[in-house]
């Protein structure tokens, strides 16, 4: 499984990209929009764990550019914000139970990175 | 009593106004009932007791015309006939004179004959006399000896003389009982001249006043002109007394007139001279007697318009306090619904507040999270010391304190989120659960043991999740403030399948008093005026319940406990505006809403 993590948390992506690492899950990671588009060109990933919030680019918009390259990516928003409107928002693009709210454990990150693979459905 | 009377009050009588700004009531509800009251009183009455008056008026000046009338017309009447009586006695005298010559008038026995005669035919006439010219009566036919009598010095005598006829004034004579005289001079064909004089009994005289057509209070008498009786009166006084009146003015004509003697009646007096005569026929009639069925009617008028008036003011007091009421239930609906709206934009506020913390915080969280994770990952995927036991320990700590901020965020995030969301699937575990991890801290400072009592089979149901939970905020954070150190604050929920679940909010705090247990649900109904309490989260959450189509009932006992018990449907039934119409004014202002919260008194413990 590869994965993208898109952040504008540096500190963030890049502990996490390490702790996955370890897990034997090749993990890729970018702190914004234009980086992560870079990325897919060069890589190829089955999955993105999307921050909402970011600058310059949001994470609902990005996912659809990058659904655009990468018709196959599957999606997770993994968000510090709880806002109703990035709620229902996110919830709709990746489904309520691909929404995850920081801090996230990661074995529980882990379960819905294999969930999500395995219902490529419910992830659009 | 004054209990009894307070019962009637309206609502808004007593009503002050202690909060300001737009809280402030718009009217003065009290000034406006007087107005409208005394407007419409005014309005409506005046007219009525106008026209009563009016007519009263009216009405009595024509009784009184009517009885003057009256009175005058049958003086009028029996004028003709007193003057018809005196005018035969008079013409039969003279048809004697001129019948009888000298001669024959001055033998006895003749004249005894015609005295025969005209007491056979007219009546009325007791003697006979004739006199000569100087004076001496030459002739006379009747019970007393007069034959000789000397009239020369005599007034009527003079008076004939000049006159040619004379009626004298009724007077009691030789006999002793009242009679008058009538005489007439006859003229010889030698320039000579004699009289034939009469003397007249009041028999007749006095059946033809009796005969009137008078009230029992009315009364018939002849005076004459220096005002002596000359008839006997039936109220007056005696015959030859004077009349209690001053005498009345001359006139030709039938006269009425009101007087009053000295007690104080009134009197309606007709009169009439009668010509020729010293005679004036006088009918006096008691006013009172006469006005007796004016006052019956009078008593009819004043009874309806005294009825009018009671009836009149019911109907404005009542339709003025109706309106009034109303105004002042919909004043009280707006400050309601200001404080409501007020109440609902602090709470957005908070949670907005709440969620930017949590946002806030959430992001670096996640960076300790993830640090703290990869240097365990790090220990236990590429060291193998033995001392690393304690580090891992450490960041084991480290990570589930992470986790704890992580659970208080997400709950904050969960709750500004709910304070926007409608209807949805609710779990009443999971919101009961929510709050009691909101207000797990201050029971945990307050020592006190919250217990729930939630059943694992309670279905989820369609209702407002942010609604819900503030329900069970205010129940519980209302527990908290009702309990000491040391209570117990008990949640229960019990479900009846496919038709509601309840949940019963009970402590063993200081209870709630029986007559304040009637108006807990009362908007700005408080007992901690002083502490800052605004007297509105009861009746909020009463009325968020009545939003939800549920039912909340208070049982509780001072110094036991009180047990608050919420009914929520578990189908939703789609509320018109028409009974959200009726709910709120039930739930707050009408009277029987404290029925219909089933409020009632009951040990909790039992």
């Amino acid at each position: 499984m590869r994965v993208l993590l898109v952040d504008d948390e540096e500190q963030l992506v890049s502990t996490l990209a390490e702790r996955l690492e370890l897990r034997g899950i090749h993990a890729g990671w970018a702190t914004g929009g234009e980086e992560a588009l870079e990325r897919v060109k060069s890589e190829t990933f089955d999955l993105a764990v999307l921050d909402v919030k970011m600058p310059k680019i949001s994470g609902i918009e990005l996912k659809k550019r990058l659904q655009v390259l990468c018709p196959a990516m599957k999606f997770i928003f993994l968000t510090g914000h709880g806002s109703e409107e990035d709620f229902t928002a996110g919830a709709a693009e990746a489904g309520s139970d691909f929404y995850l709210i920081k801090p996230v454990k990661i074995e529980a990150l882990l379960e819905k990175m294999n969930e999500v693979m395995r219902h490529p459905g419910k992830s659009i | 009593m004054k209990l009894e009377f307070e019962r009637f009050m309206p609502k808004f009588w007593e009503y002050r106004d202690v909060a300001s700004g737009p809280f402030r009531a718009l009217f003065d509800f009290r000034k406006i009932w007087k107005q409208a009251v005394f407007l419409c009183a005014g309005v409506a009455l005046a007219p009525l007791i106008l026209m009563a008056l009016i007519d009263y008026n009216v009405t009595q000046k024509a009784i009184e015309s009517e009885i003057l009338l009256r009175t005058s017309r049958l003086v009028s009447n029996e004028r003709r006939t007193i003057s018809f009586f005196l005018e035969e006695r008079k013409f039969a005298l003279d048809f004697v004179v001129h019948d009888n010559p000298y001669e024959t008038l001055k033998d006895t026995a003749r004249l005894e004959t015609i005295l025969e005669n005209l007491k056979k035919s007219l009546g009325g006439f007791s003697d006979l006399g004739v006199i000569d010219s100087s004076g001496i009566q030459i002739n006379y036919a009747g019970p007393y000896r007069l034959l000789g009598v000397d009239y020369r010095r005599h007034d009527w005598f003079r008076q004939v003389m000049e006159k040619g006829v004379y009626i004298s004034d009724v007077f009691l004579g030789l006999r002793n009982a009242p009679h008058f005289v009538i005489a007439v001079k006859h003229l010889l064909p030698n320039g000579d001249s004699f009289i034939l004089r009469s003397s007249l009994d009041m028999e007749r005289f006095q059946k033809i006043l009796s005969q009137m057509e008078l009230e029992p209070s009315g009364d018939a008498v002849i005076i004459n002109r220096s005002g002596v009786l000359q008839t006997p009166s039936r109220y007056f006084h005696d015959i030859f007394s004077r009349i209690p009146f001053a005498i009345p003015d001359f006139s030709s004509t039938t006269q009425v007139y009101q007087t009053s003697d000295s007690k104080g009646r009134i009197y309606v007096i007709g009169y009439a001279y009668i010509v020729d005569t010293p005679f004036i026929l006088m009918v006096t009639k008691q006013k009172n007697e006469l006005m007796k069925p004016w006052f019956k009617t009078r008593l009819h008028l004043v009874a309806f318009l005294a009825v009018s008036i009671v009836g009149i003011l019911a109907v404005i007091i009542g339709v003025a306090t109706y309106l009034v009421n109303h105004m002042y239930m919909a004043d009280q609906k707006r400050v309601m619904t200001l404080h409501q709206v007020e109440y609902a934009n602090k709470l957005a506020s908070i949670g907005r507040l709440a969620a930017g913390v949590a946002h806030e915080i959430n992001n670096p969280l996640a960076i300790i999270n993830e640090k703290a994770g990869l240097i365990k990952d790090i220990l236990t995927f590429q060291s193998d010391c033995a001392a690393d036991t304690k580090l891992v320990g450490l960041l084991d700590s480290i990570l589930s304190s992470v986790e704890r901020c992580g659970a208080i965020t997400r709950r904050l995030l969960g709750f500004a989120r709910h304070m926007e969301v409608r209807i949805q699937k609710v779990s009443i575990r999971d919101i009961i659960q929510d709050v009691i991890g909101f207000l797990g801290k201050e029971a945990e400072y307050k020592s006190i043991v919250v217990s729930a009592d939630i059943p694992e089979d309670v279905p989820e149901f369609e209702s407002d999740r942010g609604k819900l939970q503030q329900i069970f905020l205010n129940l519980v954070n209302n527990a908290f403030a009702a309990m000491n150190e040391g209570g117990h604050l008990k949640i229960a929920v019990a479900a009846i399948p496919d038709k509601s679940v309840s949940v019963t909010v009970s402590d063993d705090g200081c209870g709630i008093s029986d007559a304040d247990l009637k108006r807990v649900f009362e908007p700005f109904f408080t007992t901690k005026s002083r502490t800052g309490g605004t007297g509105l989260g009861l009746s909020i959450t009463y009325g968020l319940v009545q939003e939800l189509g549920g039912d909340i009932q208070v049982e509780s006992a001072v110094g036991k406990g009180t047990r608050f018990i919420v009914t929520l449907p578990l189908i939703r039934e789609p509320q018109t505006s028409e009974q959200k119409k009726d709910g709120f004014d039930k739930s707050r202002f009408s009277d029987d809403f404290v029925k219909s919260s089933q409020a009632r008194r009951a040990n909790p413990e039992e």
